[in-house]
């Protein structure tokens, strides 16, 4: 039997940008909610959490409709880019961002909140800006909730199927990723590969899970977050 | 010379209340900021910091750090500043703690060592003790050679023994780097030891201002010493009464009459005195202060 590792691949290709893209946006974003005292909070925070509660089909669903080639995002993204947002790559990178986004963002928000206000006026005082701040105290003292974040969002990413379903249909070697080809070889009765991925994820997930709170655990040894 | 005529409305714990301050400080001198908590006095040393925003003006040397049109950040104001709970960086050591804030190899290694702090240059901050701890905060302060060195409550997370070592520490880089200090304190004995002039706050006003001299050693009357305490519980023991009434960190029984006994309650504030009796003063075990 010749064994195909390109869902593999392409799941993990997926998780990689997405996660890589989140850290961009979900830094910024997340220390904004964290500092910020506006009435829209609460809004903010819920609309972040969103994915998490709403079924992926429903997402999947408004993601095809508002990344149709028709519909306004998809009609700049076409235009612009020259890019094609359903069934596609980057389509799927799109729909994931949005799916994994509380993923990222929860954790280095708890982290900002929970860090000791007086080390970043500390820093302040010493002449140092908002940049270099952020950059040399604040975050290599959320390590912890960064790397949760960072490892959380990723392997979501690799685990999710009904939107990437959904969004990216299940075209070989572009959309096609390993929770989905799970899906087909089951459908197609073909139970000996499925078993062979779903053991592979399996192992993977429960490997990435682990390392998490095994290095976490390590850290809050080393040192003391007050 | 520092100039400071500041206003700035605080929500305080039972009402809103306007924290007004208007002060001219010599350089050179030690100034504290004493009161109750709540009074304002940590707000006050924020603002001079530039940690917080008023209204007014905060002149240092000719040089406008607050005034209507202009609020110079806490980064270009010339300022070493103190957390009461040391806001080391924990994820540096103690020499990149300090280099962190300039890097000036020569003038960290001058401070460790007059700190005598030279040999925990390699270690994190949260293998220190808490003294050790704070000994690196004011090293820390001092690597920005700021004009004006500001103290939140330095010595309240530090036993006895901690905080005469700190206050020795304190006063020796006040007089070595030419320093104006501020420092805020609820301790009488730390602002008699430490400071030349002090001020004390009261729900946001000054309501007195001068040396500790005049202001902590005054007594009312013609008692020959006085102690302010507290009322911890009353006792009735046989025929006589008993108050125990808490001093500083000591508790000490005084006998009272049966008409005081009913007058007195638990929790109230109270002067105790004597006039009659010269008190006796007895020199303790002599390590407890060395």
């Amino acid at each position: 039997m010749n064994f195909d590792f390109t869902p593999f691949i392409l799941s993990f290709k997926l998780a990689f940008i997405v996660t890589l893209f989140l850290l961009i946006i979900g830094i910024p974003y997340a220390w904004y909610l964290s500092v910020t005292k506006s009435k829209i909070k609460p809004f903010l925070e819920a609309l972040t959490a969103l994915p998490i509660v709403l079924p992926p089909s429903v997402l999947g669903f408004y993601l095809l409709v508002f990344l149709a080639p028709d519909s306004f995002i998809g009609k700049i993204a076409n235009d612009l880019f020259n890019i094609k947002l359903v069934f596609s790559f980057p389509g799927l990178v799109v729909a994931s961002m949005i799916y994994s986004f509380p993923f990222m963002i929860q954790p280095i928000q708890s982290g900002f909140e929970s860090i000791n206000k007086n080390i970043i006026e500390a820093s302040y005082l010493g002449g140092k800006g908002k940049f270099i701040t952020l950059f040399k105290v604040i975050l290599p003292n959320i390590k912890p909730s960064l790397l949760t974040a960072i490892i959380i969002t990723f392997a979501h990413t690799v685990g999710e199927f009904g939107v990437v379903l959904m969004v990216g249909g299940s075209i070989p070697g572009k959309t096609e990723v390993a929770s989905v080809a799970i899906y087909d070889y089951v459908e197609n009765l073909e139970y000996h590969k499925a078993h062979i991925y779903s053991a592979i994820l399996l192992v993977i997930s429960f490997l990435v899970l682990f390392s998490v709170y095994y290095i976490n655990y390590k850290q809050k040894r080393k040192y003391d977050f007050y | 010379m520092i100039f400071i005529d500041i206003k700035k409305p605080l929500k305080g714990v039972k009402e809103n209340m306007l924290l007004e301050a208007k002060l001219n400080l010599k350089k050179g001198s030690f100034l504290a900021l004493f009161g109750a908590s709540g009074s304002g006095k940590t707000t006050l040393l924020r603002i001079i910091a530039g940690l917080e925003k008023a209204d007014g003006k905060i002149i240092v040397d000719n040089e406008k750090w607050l005034d209507k049109k202009k609020f110079l950040p806490p980064q270009r104001r010339e300022i070493g500043f103190m957390f009461q709970d040391f806001a080391l960086f924990p994820n540096m050591n103690i020499m990149e703690n300090l280099l962190y804030i300039n890097n000036d190899k020569n003038l960290a290694e001058k401070l460790l060592g007059l700190s005598g702090l030279n040999a925990l240059k390699n270690r994190i901050p949260h293998s220190l003790s808490g003294g050790q701890k704070q000994r690196v905060a004011l090293c820390r302060a001092l690597m920005r050679k700021p004009k004006l060195l500001l103290l939140d409550e330095p010595f309240s997370a530090l036993d006895t023994k901690m905080r005469e070592n700190l206050q020795n520490e304190i006063m020796m880089f006040h007089n070595e780097f030419d320093l104006t200090t501020i420092m805020v304190s609820h301790s009488p004995e730390e602002i008699y030891k430490l400071a030349d002039i002090m001020v004390e706050l009261k729900n946001g006003k000054i309501i007195k201002k001068g040396s500790p001299k005049e202001l902590l050693l005054k007594t009312s009357g013609s008692e020959k010493f006085s102690l302010r305490g507290k009322i911890i519980d009353i006792i009735k023991a046989d025929v006589i009464n008993i108050a125990l009434v808490s001093i500083g960190s000591h508790i000490v029984e005084v006998v009272i009459s049966k008409e005081e006994a009913k007058k007195l309650k638990k929790g109230l504030s109270v002067v105790l005195s004597t006039k009659a009796f010269h008190p006796n003063i007895k020199v303790l075990n002599e390590d407890t202060f060395s």
